[in-house]
């Protein structure tokens, strides 16, 4: 059998006594860039925070890398949380946030290894200007680089990203997208990345995950976005005006 | 001056206090970065309530007011993770059960009154040397625990999913920190009074966090202040004979000012 880096089988999360992710069944191969695409609150970050084990599913199966999830190494999956408030009161630079990913623990005295580690996790990002700047001080494009830096720290198998790169203004958030497709490549790290950008996704990515609760696509980019995949995604919002469904082109 | 320190009671208070001071400290930055700070005003209360029913049955009162306050902060912890309960009126209820049993207690026995004075408001006066000896034993526990867990609380204090995500047991580190946090409640009734403990607990840590860079900065800071306080507090009190937990917590709130102040100028 093939191995795969993530395979659910019939896997269904119910908070209370809503469901929010319905019987999914997707089989991620190694090294491949998946984006995941949905509406708000079409169980998006719950998938994520389910692989992450964070979330105990209600039903069904989670490998990865034909494990169980608690038996992954910490630092095996690199993690970019939806950053919509961190705790801004609490004293941090970003150094210290890179290295909680690395050391699992947040660290008092730090060695020259472990800055220099963080520095060159914070230049590969393109952050390293405020390497010693307190996290309270950083802008919400920052602070999602100095997340990514963080991840990758760890020298990680597989990267968890929800939405990195929103937030950030256009050029930034090119640059991002291409730092994840490089590392994608060069390592043959496989990655899973929540956008609401279907061009980036368009562009970046060999792999859709159509998501509304239930998952309406798996597959490879080039067939995901199509007219009938996109109203089926999308169109429970009851949109009374005619969205039309295309990719912008990309310069 | 130097004749206070030749005073058995007051080398007692005076060790009590420098220990006290570093481990309320030391647990008060989880306190406040955790935004629990009710937590210590709220176990005092359920503190008090053991006390109360120790000086009733005639019994040394942390005999009793040491499970009474574990009970009420596991019942805490336990009702705050059931979301569908509204936490915050459960624990209010539960907090202010116990402070009404301690009232009653005490009205039966008019006797103590003098003893109870001590616990509301803290008397350096009553630290006796058995209380010498579970304040030290305590913060033993605490500088070793507090030493392997440092690490750990303070990660999951900043995001408790991502420590989750690197395999941090973080229920259990918290419920680890929690019996902690109420041991150190109890223990220092006596000498901070139960009406200001949540002070007790939170200033040191607050005043740190304003000049601190780094959350280990804020804790070694947070440490010292507590430090700082209780001697200061303590030989103050002595001297204008008033209740040791309040000038101890005004001499704090002093400290809090000033370095907001020097900060607004610099
Ligand atoms: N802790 C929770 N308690 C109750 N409901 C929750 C909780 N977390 C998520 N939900 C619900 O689960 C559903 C899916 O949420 P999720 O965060 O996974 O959506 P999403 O696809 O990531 O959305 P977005 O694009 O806005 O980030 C939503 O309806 C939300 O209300
Ligand atoms: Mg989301």
């Amino acid at each position: 059998m093939p191995d795969f880096a993530i395979k659910t089988s019939n896997l269904t999360v119910e908070i209370g006594n809503n469901i929010i992710l319905d019987n999914i069944n997707v089989e991620i191969n190694k090294g491949d860039f998946v984006a995941i695409v949905g509406p708000n609150g079409s169980g998006k970050t719950t998938f994520l925070k389910a692989l992450l084990n964070i979330i105990k599913p209600t039903a069904g199966e989670i490998k990865i890398f034909g494990k169980n999830l608690d038996e992954i190494e910490a630092g095996d999956i690199g993690y970019v949380p939806q950053i919509k408030t961190i705790d801004r009161s609490f004293p941090a630079n970003a150094i210290e946030l890179v290295l909680s990913g690395v050391r699992n623990r947040w660290l008092g005295v730090k060695s020259r290894e472990d800055k220099k580690l963080a520095l060159q996790m914070l230049t590969l990002v393109g952050a390293a200007d405020y390497a010693k700047k307190q996290i309270s001080e950083l802008s919400g494009g920052q602070l999602q680089r100095v997340y990514l830096a963080r991840c990758f720290a760890s020298n990680p198998k597989l990267l968890v990203l929800d939405e990195p790169a929103t937030g950030v203004d256009l050029v930034c958030e090119a640059t991002i997208n291409e730092i994840i497709e490089e590392y994608n490549k060069e390592r043959g790290v496989t990655v899973l990345m929540v956008t609401h950008d279907w061009t980036a996704a368009y562009h970046h990515t060999n792999k859709v995950m159509l998501l509304n609760k239930q998952l309406i696509y798996f597959g490879n980019t080039g067939e995901a976005f199509t007219e009938l995949n996109l109203m089926k995604t999308f169109s429970h919002l009851g949109h009374k005006h005619k969205v039309t469904f295309g990719l912008k082109s990309y310069e | 001056m130097s004749e206070i320190f030749s005073l058995a009671f007051m080398q007692r208070a005076m060790i009590v206090g420098i220990l006290l001071g570093a481990v309320s400290g030391f647990l008060g930055v989880f306190v406040v970065q955790r935004k629990i700070s009710f937590l210590g005003s709220g176990l005092s209360h359920a503190a008090f309530g053991g006390v109360a029913l120790g000086i009733f049955l005639g019994i040394e009162p942390m005999f009793l007011a040491i499970p009474f306050t574990l009970l009420i902060a596991f019942l805490m912890v336990f009702l705050k993770k059931k979301a569908d309960i509204s936490a915050d009126t459960s624990i209010g209820i539960l907090f202010s059960v116990a402070m009404a049993i301690g009232i009653i207690f005490l009205a039966l026995n008019e006797n103590y009154s003098a003893d109870a004075y001590s616990y509301l408001f803290g008397s350096i006066l009553n630290v006796s040397v058995f209380d010498l000896a579970i304040v030290a034993a305590l913060s033993l526990i605490i500088a070793i625990v507090g030493k392997i867990y440092w690490g750990r609380w303070a990660y999951s204090t900043f995001d408790a999913e991502l420590a989750r995500t690197s395999k941090l047991p973080v229920e259990t580190d918290e419920y680890i920190l929690t019996l902690l946090i109420s041991l150190l409640i109890v223990v220092s009734i006596k000498v901070v009074g139960m009406l200001l403990l949540g002070a007790y607990l939170v200033i040191p840590a607050a005043t740190a966090r304003i000049v601190s860079r780094t959350f280990f900065q804020m804790t070694l800071l947070s440490v010292l202040l507590g430090i700082v306080s209780s001697i200061g507090g303590l030989i103050l009190s002595y001297f204008v004979d008033l209740p040791s937990g309040a000038v101890i917590i005004l001499l704090q709130a002093i400290l809090l000012i000033a370095l907001l102040i020097t900060k607004e100028i610099k």
